[in-house]
């Protein structure tokens, strides 16, 4: 139920973000979500790709640090609420939030959000228990439908 | 001695000092902490130590009769230059490990001069004891006399119009330039002292009132100028590296010592009367070792600190600069998937670390930067390690 994603270290400074796009993009390997953080010196690149495997070969033979990060994708309800129902019980476990971003997708009126836990398995266990609605990877790209890679 | 075939009675004049071999500062870390010791324990007054080319440091000793020696030869630098009893100095050489504090001031009090051991760091204050104290004379690192000079400016007040007029400045290669800026910026004569702990500290060499290169106390320190490279004596005028022999210590003597400083000697006729061969102003050596506030610094110190954090030695590039006068060092280091995290946080703490292990280990906090793998450019054979934009 995990999905697995790539995190690539970038400088801060201009084409760095370019790089690696132009590389996908040859390859013709299309994102499926993905989150930028920055600091002042450097900036964390998190992408969700489908053929994550081609694509981290890809990255690392053009001398990118990449990294692959188990995180999940949970169904949350678009409306006042939706995000604070899920996070509710994770919390009480004591489970940590490192990060999370958001997919472009909908279905009807929930959206999609990928979390990344500090101890992710035990996420998965608490979110099962609660019933709450965790996207795996062939449901998941089966929603972003046939135009991605 | 032996294996060079050399007895005691080879030793008939100054010139035989060529027949004996070389000691490095490797000596000193392979003999770490006392085992260059000429004398027994008990009769040593002093310990100091300065940064060695790995974590530990290099040790040095002292008797009384060799603090006398020093405190002599500090006292003759500060006569050189026309410092005498009467003048208020403030030193502003770091006291403790590090022999500039307690070497100038010894020789300082000893001369009859009224010291205020300020040691080094917290710019405003010494700017207010400067002017309050009615300074005549300053010891520092010239580095850091530039700072002092641009922050005097900013806090208002006019150094030319203090009584300060002197400062004895060392412990790092300068400029020509440098002493024009600061004596146009400043109006005081700036003077050029030479010296390293591994001979005795500050008090090596130091220039007289005509400023044309470093006097060597050639009756404590007997100078040498040698090839780097094959070790062969070089006669008068020729740059090479300058290798001394103490003549006068106790504690720890040192004969022919690579002080990896490139200069050359003069024995031409100096105005102010004294036959002290002269070394021409040191600015380069001839190892990897460079000088940041005052405090030698050797790559492989880095290294050692980088493979601490790291358990790898990454690709790092050692940056030098200049901000408002002060020295300043950034360490880049290219990120490998070793260290690398998804998370800000860890990033960050990895910097921390590094940041850390480098101060603790050399005395001096450094920008730590993390660049892209392969973004250090890559040099033919050895890579170059040190970029010191400083323009000295």
């Amino acid at each position: 139920m995990k999905l697995k994603q790539l995190s690539l270290f970038l400088e801060n400074k201009p084409g760095a973000l370019g790089a690696p796009m132009r590389v996908l993009a040859a390859a013709g390997l299309n994102i499926t979500t993905m989150s930028l953080a920055d600091t002042q010196d450097f900036g964390i690149l998190r992408l969700i790709v489908r053929e994550w495997e081609k694509a981290l070969a890809l990255l690392q033979q053009n001398g990118f640090v990449v990294n692959v990060t188990d995180v999940i994708a949970i169904e949350v309800s678009d409306k006042p609420g939706g995000l604070a129902e899920i996070l509710t019980p994770i919390e009480n476990s004591g489970i940590n939030v490192e990060y999370m971003y958001a997919f472009t997708l909908k279905k009807g009126d929930k959206g999609v959000l990928v979390f990344r836990f500090d101890n992710p398995d035990r996420a998965l266990t608490v979110l099962k228990q609660h019933k709450i609605n965790v996207v795996g990877q062939i449901e998941l790209f089966k929603r972003v439908g046939k135009t991605d890679g | 001695m032996d294996e060079r075939g050399l007895a005691p009675r080879d030793l008939q004049s100054l010139e035989d000092i060529a027949k004996l071999p070389f000691s490095f500062k490797s000596d000193l870390r392979d003999m770490y902490p006392f085992g260059l010791l000429a004398s027994p324990m008990s009769e040593v007054v002093r310990l100091h130590a300065s940064s060695g080319t790995t974590g530990k440091p290099n040790v040095v000793a002292y008797t009384a009769s060799d603090i006398a020696v020093w405190t002599n030869a500090m006292e003759r630098c500060f006569a050189a230059c026309g410092v005498h009893r009467g003048d208020i100095i403030q030193n502003a050489y770091g006291y403790g490990l590090f022999t500039g504090g307690l070497g100038a001031h010894y020789g300082a009090e000893s001369i009859g001069a009224t010291v205020i051991p300020i040691s080094g760091g917290n710019t405003q204050r010494q700017i207010m004891v400067m002017k309050d104290f009615g300074v005549t004379v300053i010891c520092c690192t010239p580095s850091y006399f530039v700072h002092l000079i641009e922050e005097a400016a900013r806090m208002g007040v006019d150094l030319k119009e203090l009584p300060l007029r002197a400062g004895i400045f060392g412990a790092e290669p300068w400029t020509e330039n440098m002493r024009q800026r600061i004596q146009a910026e400043s109006g005081i004569k700036a003077y050029d002292i030479y010296g390293l702990s591994e001979i005795v500290g500050p008090g090596v060499a130091m220039e007289c009132h005509c400023q044309c290169g470093p006097h060597i106390l050639e009756d404590y320190f007997y100078p040498e100028i040698v090839d780097p490279a094959t070790g062969e004596v070089l006669g008068e005028g020729a740059e090479g590296e300058l290798v001394l022999t103490t003549l006068c210590k106790q504690a720890m003597p040192m004969i022919r010592y690579r002080t990896r400083d490139i200069t050359a000697l003069t024995s031409e006729r100096c105005e102010c009367g004294r036959t002290l061969r002269r070394i021409k102003r040191i600015s380069r050596r001839c190892d990897d070792m460079f000088i940041i506030r005052g405090v030698n610094v050797y790559p492989s110190q880095i290294e050692a600190a980088l493979l601490r954090v790291e358990g790898t030695l990454p690709h790092y590039q050692i940056i030098l600069t200049k901000n408002k006068g002060l020295d300043e060092m950034e360490v880049r280091i290219e990120v490998t998937s070793d260290v690398f995290s998804d998370t800000i946080g860890a990033m960050e703490s990895l910097q921390q670390k590094i940041s850390h292990s480098i101060e603790t280990t050399v005395g001096i906090r450094a920008n730590v930067r993390l660049v892209s793998p392969r973004s250090i450019q890559r040099s033919e054979g050895k890579a170059k390690r040190v970029i010191d934009q400083r323009n000295l």
